[in-house]
């Protein structure tokens, strides 16, 4: 039977739990705090000696841990870069600008349990380094923000932060910051920039890599807020402890945000690996299944940005078997076990966490259609592909969403797309805004061609488009198709 | 990091060439390129794969790189395909079995402009990946530009036509409306904006904010909206803008000046020196038909780098103005070249010694400086140069606002303190002492001469350009030349010894200065001189302690340095 495995949101969703600092002692917050700063020094076989720095480093790599902030990258690897010779501060940032559309898990610790991501932030903090470290909060947030901030001031007066923390030496100080409402703020160096007070331009790399030139062109890690609280429950129970959650290379739980038609939405835990897509829907403890009559459509695996899956579609899995022979396997969508790697393989991502299940009463072309709108509003403008792309894709699909499209779109949706991704543009958001276009076109072209074809009769009788939309539409006719789908158009956008 | 750097730091005289190489190839070929190269302050940084295709004569497309500016990274056009060695477990290469080490493509493209190269590296331009991507980005540059190019300023020099006939394709799958944005925006006074023809690539605000230290531009919006734009309230206004334009690789910025007045096709392009300050910089004349059109910079690391200031690009005005001196005048009659020297001369030759008082202007090129101080040895004349002070600023403007200041002490015309024999003449001239003075350039009356005293001369000679009170009481006005209207060389308040073309002819009858100058200097000492100014330059610098070495031919196109 699949069920949560509640890490992260252990107390989070117990009834009576309170963010605030008395609470979080109550259930034992803080302990591993005041372990991680007086770790013995450890003496190794050849003699040399690892400070506690180095042993919750080490830690990390051995708890396996990976990202969860999109991109999977492994915690302790990311720690290694760190420039730690520069003579430069090293900075910490707490990635909170959760703004991968479909996305509500970092919130809840935010919430519910600002104090579990403050500890493992500060064992963060100290592991490398840092004295000054920042939380980067998304500016709708505001009542996180003022969670945090309290949260904060708890910790400030307990001694927890600040000047000699614990009466260990260490001293930390952390800072709130609100952005101010852009999705390109979650990308690291955007966020960087942005932190600097500019413009959130995600910046080249080469050179500007965060570990060597990051925040004030100083070392710098970025980190997600659902990594950060991974880090305290890694020294608290070891590396090697916490890699035995999850599957190898996929450890730990993970915060799966589930959303869309689905009876039961909502953030729920799981052990990396150890429930399947199928599972996260159709399971009485997770998604509990679609609505009544519904029959599913497509799944979108780790928020907008994730290629979207086809219900019925069956994926070839590449895998080293225990032999170390490569086998193909054969699965349905459903059957692929939520993790990092097999929706990798399955080409898409686990990404953010957010699964978005879509069952049959909608149109894949108006689900792109909003997808398309939501990027090109957050595209950054700074490089040339993805700046003119994202618009040029989400006009073509709010026509074609408006019924007139033209036989072509689909093909033409597909060549821009096609001309984004890949390491054209500067950050991810180039990838992030033409993988569901290649992904739904390709896998619902039917629709698209449809669509498309609908536009027909629309082109030969009225032209040109500008004078035409507010003669169809006022006339509130609903004779003709292509009027009646011009008309709803105009009437929701307006 | 958004400090000016000051133009002594761009400057200096070039990277010292950086000796330790690396092996690439670029499309096959095998190269072998600096491990280092200048950045764009000119420190020595690992070279880009866009300076390594350069230096193996490969050109690399690109709008937002720029030599002397931040690498921005975001236009795309120079994504180029790579691999690198691979390496074993222990870290050396592993190779082919005929020897050659085996290179691992990368799967993703890289810009050129900001990935350094490394040993081994290859390079790859020419590909199908790499031509779809070039199209592909000038395809999204395209969709939202306005077809503006019959009346766009930039056409015949704009990157965006050049590409897309290079690498673009020859139709348009763009069938949505076009994002609008502003046009003919006054950025600033010099400064007319096209929003709609900007590409983006933030040449404009790197150049005011990282060269000039000016945040006057920005972006405001965001993805396809995003427009360039002043601070609210605040005026696109420096001392620099006009390079903005040169820098745009599209019309998007452009010079009211410029503006709509002449085709970049029909332009002749003179190389030139700027005759507004002591700086001197490097300069193209753009003129069509004997007239000026506008000044572009032309790029001198010695000196301005690739800029210059609005105040000397737009200080060319004058020499079409219809007061321009054009006739040779003997005593407010028109007359000739012949009868003024024969007159002028033969006065000169029977003047006393000490009769003869010289004001020059330090305007002049080296070699009319040089006739003039042989004048003065053989007249015994007691003689200066007018200084000319302005506000300088950090980057190019200098307060000297004489482009020869150099030039006339190191010929000798005045002293190291210019200006301060002046009192002295105008004294002389009030007593009797000075009988004759000859002006060159300069309004000497405004100079603190009293007029008065000019009535008292045997003999008044001025030659200038234009009309002012001294040349209201010249006895003999001879029209001169601007420097546009002539060759010459001036040596820049560091030494540097430049020279400049005669990009249009002068007005009516008037001649450059050092054309007669040598002939008078020829019939007063009986030496005779070179009738040309490469041979005129080479004697001067035979004769000059300071130029000695010198060669016309030698200073080239950037000039030689000299001790001052
Ligand atoms: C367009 C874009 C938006 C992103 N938004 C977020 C975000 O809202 N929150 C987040 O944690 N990471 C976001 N990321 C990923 C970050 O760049 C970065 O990889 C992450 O914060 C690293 O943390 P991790 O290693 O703990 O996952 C985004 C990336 C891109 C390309
Ligand atoms: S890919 Fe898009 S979001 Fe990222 S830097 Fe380029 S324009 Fe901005
Ligand atoms: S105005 Fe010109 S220089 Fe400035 S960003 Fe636009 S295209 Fe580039
Ligand atoms: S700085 Fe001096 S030399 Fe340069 S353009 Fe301005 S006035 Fe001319
Ligand atoms: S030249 Fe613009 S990205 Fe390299």
């Amino acid at each position: 039977m699949p069920a949560e495995y509640r890490l992260i949101l252990k107390h989070a969703l117990e009834p009576g739990y309170t963010p605030d600092l008395a609470c979080y002692l109550r259930h034992g917050g803080y302990e591993t705090l005041r372990k991680g700063l007086t770790l013995p020094p450890r003496t190794l076989p050849d003699g040399r000696s690892l400070s506690p720095q180095e042993q919750i480093r080490e830690e990390v790599v051995k708890s396996g841990l990976r990202g969860r902030g999109g991109a999977g990258f492994p915690c302790g690897l990311k720690w290694s870069f760190v420039d730690r010779r520069s003579g430069k501060p090293i900075y910490l940032i707490c990635n909170a600008d959760e703004s991968e559309p479909g996305t509500f898990k970092d919130r809840q610790i935010i919430y519910r349990d600002p104090h579990q991501l403050l500890e493992g932030m500060i064992l963060a903090c100290f592991a490398n380094d840092v004295h000054l470290g920042f939380i980067y909060i998304r500016g709708e947030f505001t009542e996180g923000a003022r969670i945090l901030e309290r949260a904060l001031a708890e910790a400030r007066d307990h001694g927890l932060l600040g000047k000699n923390i614990l009466g260990t030496g260490y001293d930390l100080d952390i800072l709130v910051h609100r952005g101010a409402g852009a999705y390109i703020c979650g990308e690291e160096t955007g966020l960087i920039e942005s932190l600097e007070g500019k413009r959130p331009y995600p910046r080249i790399k080469p050179p500007y890599f965060p570990a060597v030139l990051g925040l004030y062109l100083c070392p710098t890690i970025v980190n997600n807020v659902e990594t950060l609280c991974n880090i305290k429950h890694i020294v608290a129970m070891g590396g090697s402890e916490f890699a035995k959650i999850g599957t190898p290379n996929n450890t730990g739980t993970r915060l799966v945000s589930l959303s869309g038609h689905v009876r039961r939405p909502g953030c729920y835990e799981i052990e990396t690996g150890k429930v399947t897509l199928g599972e996260l829907i159709f399971d009485p403890a997770f998604g509990g299944g679609l609505r009544e009559g519904r029959q599913l459509q497509a799944v979108i695996p780790g928020g907008v940005s994730a290629k979207v899956f086809r219900a019925g579609e069956r994926v070839s899995l590449r895998r080293r078997g225990l032999d170390g022979k490569e086998v193909v396997e054969e699965r349905d969508v459903l059957d692929l076990p939520y993790d990092f790697d097999t929706l990798i393989a399955a080409g898409s991502m686990s990404g953010s966490g957010a699964v978005i299940v879509i069952d049959d009463s909608v149109s894949m072309v108006d689900v792109l259609a909003n997808i398309s709108a939501f990027f090109a509003h957050e595209s950054c403008g700074q490089c040339t592909p993805c700046r003119e792309g994202s618009l040029w894709m989400a006009k073509i699909l709010k026509r074609l969403a408006s019924g007139r499209g033209r036989p072509r779109d689909a093909e033409d949706l597909l060549h821009i797309a096609d001309n984004i991704p890949g390491g054209r543009t500067i950050c991810a958001f180039g990838d992030a805004c033409s993988w569901p276009v290649q992904s739904t076109v390709s896998k619902f072209k039917e629709q698209f061609l449809a669509r498309g074809a609908e536009g027909e009769p629309y082109r030969k009788v009225a032209q040109p488009a500008a004078t035409s939309v507010a003669r169809l539409s006022g006339t509130g006719g609903g004779a003709h198709p292509a009027a009646s789908a011009l008309a709803s158009s105009v009437s929701t956008a307006s | 990091m958004s400090t000016a750097a000051p133009a002594s730091q761009l400057m200096g005289d070039g990277v010292r060439p950086a000796t330790e190489t690396i092996r690439i190839r670029v499309n096959g070929r095998e190269v072998e390129v600096p491990k280092t190269m200048p950045d764009w302050q000119g420190k020595p940084v690992p070279t880009t794969m866009l300076q390594a295709c350069e230096w193996a004569g490969v050109t690399v497309p690109h709008y937002c790189y720029h030599p002397k500016l931040p690498v921005a990274g975001n236009c795309r056009m120079c994504l180029v395909e790579y691999g690198t060695p691979a390496l074993g477990p222990d870290r050396q290469p592993i190779l082919n079995p005929d020897g050659t080490p085996r290179i691992v493509k990368s799967p993703r493209p890289a810009i050129a402009c900001a990935t350094p190269v490394t040993p081994g590296m290859e390079i790859y331009t020419d590909t199908p990946g790499v031509k779809a991507m070039r199209a592909g980005v000038l395809e999204f540059l395209l969709i939202n530009h306005p077809l503006d190019c019959p009346i766009c300023d930039q056409a015949g020099e704009c990157k965006l036509q050049e590409y897309a006939l290079d690498y673009g394709e020859a139709f348009s799958r763009f069938g949505e409306a076009k994002v609008h944005k502003p046009k003919a925006v006054d950025l600033g006074p010099r400064i007319v904006f096209d929003a709609e023809r900007c590409i983006l690539c933030t040449r404009c605000i790197r150049f005011t904010r990282d060269i000039v230290g000016d945040d006057a531009l920005g972006i405001v919006h965001r993805g396809s909206y995003s427009t360039i734009a002043t601070a609210p309230g605040r005026a696109f206004d420096n001392n620099y803008t006009l390079n903005t334009v040169d820098l745009c690789p599209v019309g998007a910025l452009t010079s009211r000046d410029f503006r709509f007045r002449m085709r970049v096709w029909f332009l002749k392009e003179t190389p030139s020196i700027c005759p507004s300050c002591g700086t001197g910089c490097n300069i193209r004349i753009g003129s069509r038909q004997g007239r000026i059109y506008r000044y572009t910079p032309r790029p001198n690391d010695a000196v301005n780098s690739h800029w210059m200031c609005d105040y000397g690009r737009l200080n060319y005005k004058w020499i079409h103005r219809p007061d321009r001196l054009q006739k040779v005048e003997i005593r407010g009659r028109v007359s000739s070249w012949e009868l003024a020297s024969d007159q002028i001369l033969q006065q000169l030759r029977v003047a006393s010694p000490g009769s003869v008082g010289l004001v020059a202007s330090a305007r002049l090129s080296n070699e009319e400086l040089w006739l003039l101080s042989r004048l003065k040895a053989r007249l015994h004349a007691l003689s200066d140069a007018v200084p000319r002070e302005g506000e300088g600023d950090a980057l190019l403007l200098h307060a000297d606002r004489n482009p020869n200041t150099q030039g006339a002490r190191l010929t000798g015309v005045c002293y190291t303190e210019m200006g301060s024999q002046l009192p002295l003449i105008w004294e002389r001239i009030r007593t009797g002492q000075i009988r004759i003075l000859l002006v060159f350039g300069e309004d000497v009356i405004r100079q603190g001469c009293d007029p008065a005293s000019l009535d008292q001369l045997e003999m008044l000679v001025v030659c200038d350009v234009l009309p002012n009170a001294t040349t209201a009481k010249a006895h003999f006005l001879l029209p001169g030349c601007a420097p546009a209207e002539k060759s010459g060389t001036f040596t820049n308040v560091h030494g540097r010894v430049q020279r400049f073309h005669a990009a249009i002819p002068p007005p009516g009858e008037a001649r450059p200065e050092w054309q007669f100058l040598a002939e008078w200097v020829t019939r007063l000492t009986g030496e005779s001189l070179p009738g040309h100014l490469p041979g005129l330059f080479n004697r001067m610098a035979s004769e000059v302690r300071a130029f000695q070495g010198l060669t016309w031919s030698e200073l080239g196109d950037l000039g030689r340095l000299v001790p001052v």
